[in-house]
């Protein structure tokens, strides 16, 4: 991969900016994922999350982390949708 | 020199780092419990206003929107901030009423804001229903910005200066002598792991970092902190969630709130709808989780104010902690014991946009000493007085 290889691109960041992160001392990945925005697109880190892992855990040496937070919805979900459900629970 | 250790690396903490470095005072060290941008700081809508109903709010935000104008510029790090003003609406008699007055407060101190007829309403935001709406608002010099980058900016910069910024420390109590704060107590801390809770987890020895000032601006976990102390803060934390939708072309220019239903929506310069509205009861205590029943409320919310928005996909939800306090406004200044520490919380989900300004003020109040007729009116010994303040231009 080069350095400017994409590694999330819903937010077009590349492998030089995460690695970026990286040496500035962002050594957890929801640190990075905040440095860099990866993962906060339409994919919401489908593809991403999982090279940011890696690349974390070979330069720290640590064993991979979890995956970032997951923010609901699973999927993308029209607002129109939403509206006409019931869910009026906390939950 | 003296030693100042700063409890909370969100935006006030290290605004007020960086500030204190700026004057000379560089051996500062700023903690926080987890990674940065993880409270309130990296979780708000990045709202920057100065549409207020108290004078002393208008002034300040005034001032905070000249720094986030030059910050780019002297920080080096492109904040996405955008002036496309705050309009404010409201569809009750009383709310509308509040707005008048309010406006013509804002115009005395020197602000363009101005009520808006119905068709100045529909010429900004075309899309909005303007069913039953009583009354509006709108002060074009007020903004959005993107958190994130803002706190590393800030970070960024206080760490040139020679301030050390310590991520995954907690404080786990204090050492005293003679009134005072020799020693705080910390403990290196890691994620939970397998939770979703934001809760962290003891990941070494405490040990004893000493000063000769101590700043606490942790926000909705200042209480907990200051207990440590024996010291009774009256905030409380307050759940706050909100969500983001698809990036769409560039069509709302200003940051919509409804006084009446604590809906409020802006457009990124990412072009995402981010915004949230109120829903209550929320749980007790610091609580980050994010619920359906936000989801929908803020759904239905939102399509009726912009029905054109039905056919626009969420994508993300979060939730972060507003930092409540009986009055409506914030708890700063110095305590009479211990002597020197200083409070910076309760800015009740404004402590982000006001941080710029009050991150200034605060480095002043402890390189010098010197307090203000500002602080004095916000100090914690106002409950105890009696002297209450008041604010109605709070939203959610």
């Amino acid at each position: 991969m080069t350095a400017k290889a994409m590694l999330c691109r819903c937010e077009d960041v590349t492998l030089d900016e995460v690695m970026e992160a990286l040496d500035a001392g962002h050594h957890d990945i929801e640190s990075v994922k905040r440095y860099t925005g990866f993962g906060t697109g339409w994919c919401q880190g489908k593809q991403c999350v999982v090279d940011c892992a890696r690349l974390l855990a070979q330069v720290t040496g640590r064993a991979p982390e979890m995956p970032i937070t997951p923010r609901p919805p699973l999927h993308p979900v029209p607002l129109g949708v939403l509206a006409s459900l019931g869910g009026d629970e906390e939950g | 020199m003296p030693r100042v250790v700063v409890i909370g690396a969100g935006i006030l903490g290290l605004a007020t780092a960086y500030n204190l470095a700026k004057r000379g005072v560089k051996d500062v060290l700023v903690v926080d419990r987890a990674y940065l941008c993880g409270g309130a700081s990296g979780r708000n809508g990045g709202g920057v206003r100065a549409q207020f109903s108290s004078e002393t709010n208008i002034r300040l935000m005034r001032e905070s929107i000249e720094i986030c104008r030059d910050f780019a510029t002297e920080m080096k790090i492109n904040v996405w901030f955008r002036q496309g003003g705050y309009l404010f609406l409201t569809r009750t008699a009383a709310r509308a009423r509040d707005l008048e007055e309010n406006v013509a407060l804002q115009n005395r101190c020197g602000l363009p804001t101005r009520m808006l007829d119905p068709s100045e309403l529909h010429r900004i935001v075309p899309e909005l229903s303007s069913e039953g709406v009583r009354a509006a608002s709108f002060n074009p010099g007020d903004g959005v910005v993107f958190p994130w980058p803002f706190i590393w900016g800030y970070a960024r910069a206080a760490k040139d200066l020679g301030v050390t910024v310590r991520p995954f420390t907690e404080v786990v109590g204090f050492e005293t002598r003679g009134g005072r704060v020799t020693g705080v107590r910390l403990r290196p801390t890691r994620l939970s792991p397998l939770d979703a809770t934001d809760e962290v987890l003891p990941a070494g020895d405490p040990y004893t970092e000493a000063c000769d000032d101590v700043v606490l601006c942790a926000g909705a976990w200042s209480p907990k902190i200051a207990a440590l102390l024996g010291l009774a803060l009256p905030n409380k934390p307050h759940r706050h969630e909100i969500c983001s939708t698809e990036p769409l072309k560039p069509w709302l220019g200003p940051l919509v709130a409804d006084l009446s239903d604590g809906l409020y929506f802006s457009q990124s310069m990412r072009g995402e709808i981010v915004g949230g509205v109120a829903v209550e009861p929320v749980p007790e205590g610091i609580n980050q989780q994010s619920s359906r029943r936000f989801l929908t409320t803020y759904a239905r919310a939102l399509v009726r104010a912009i029905p054109t928005m039905a056919g626009v996909r969420v994508l993300r939800q979060w939730a972060g902690c507003y930092d409540l306090t009986p009055d409506g406004s914030p708890i700063v200044g110095r305590v009479a014991e211990p002597s020197n520490l200083t409070l910076a919380c309760g800015f009740m989900g404004h402590g982000f946009m006001m941080a710029p300004v009050m991150g200034r003020l605060l480095a002043e109040h402890v390189a010098t000493g010197q307090t203000s007729p500002l602080f004095a009116r916000w100090g914690l010994d106002r409950f105890a007085r009696g002297a209450l303040e008041h604010e109605n231009m709070i939203i959610g």
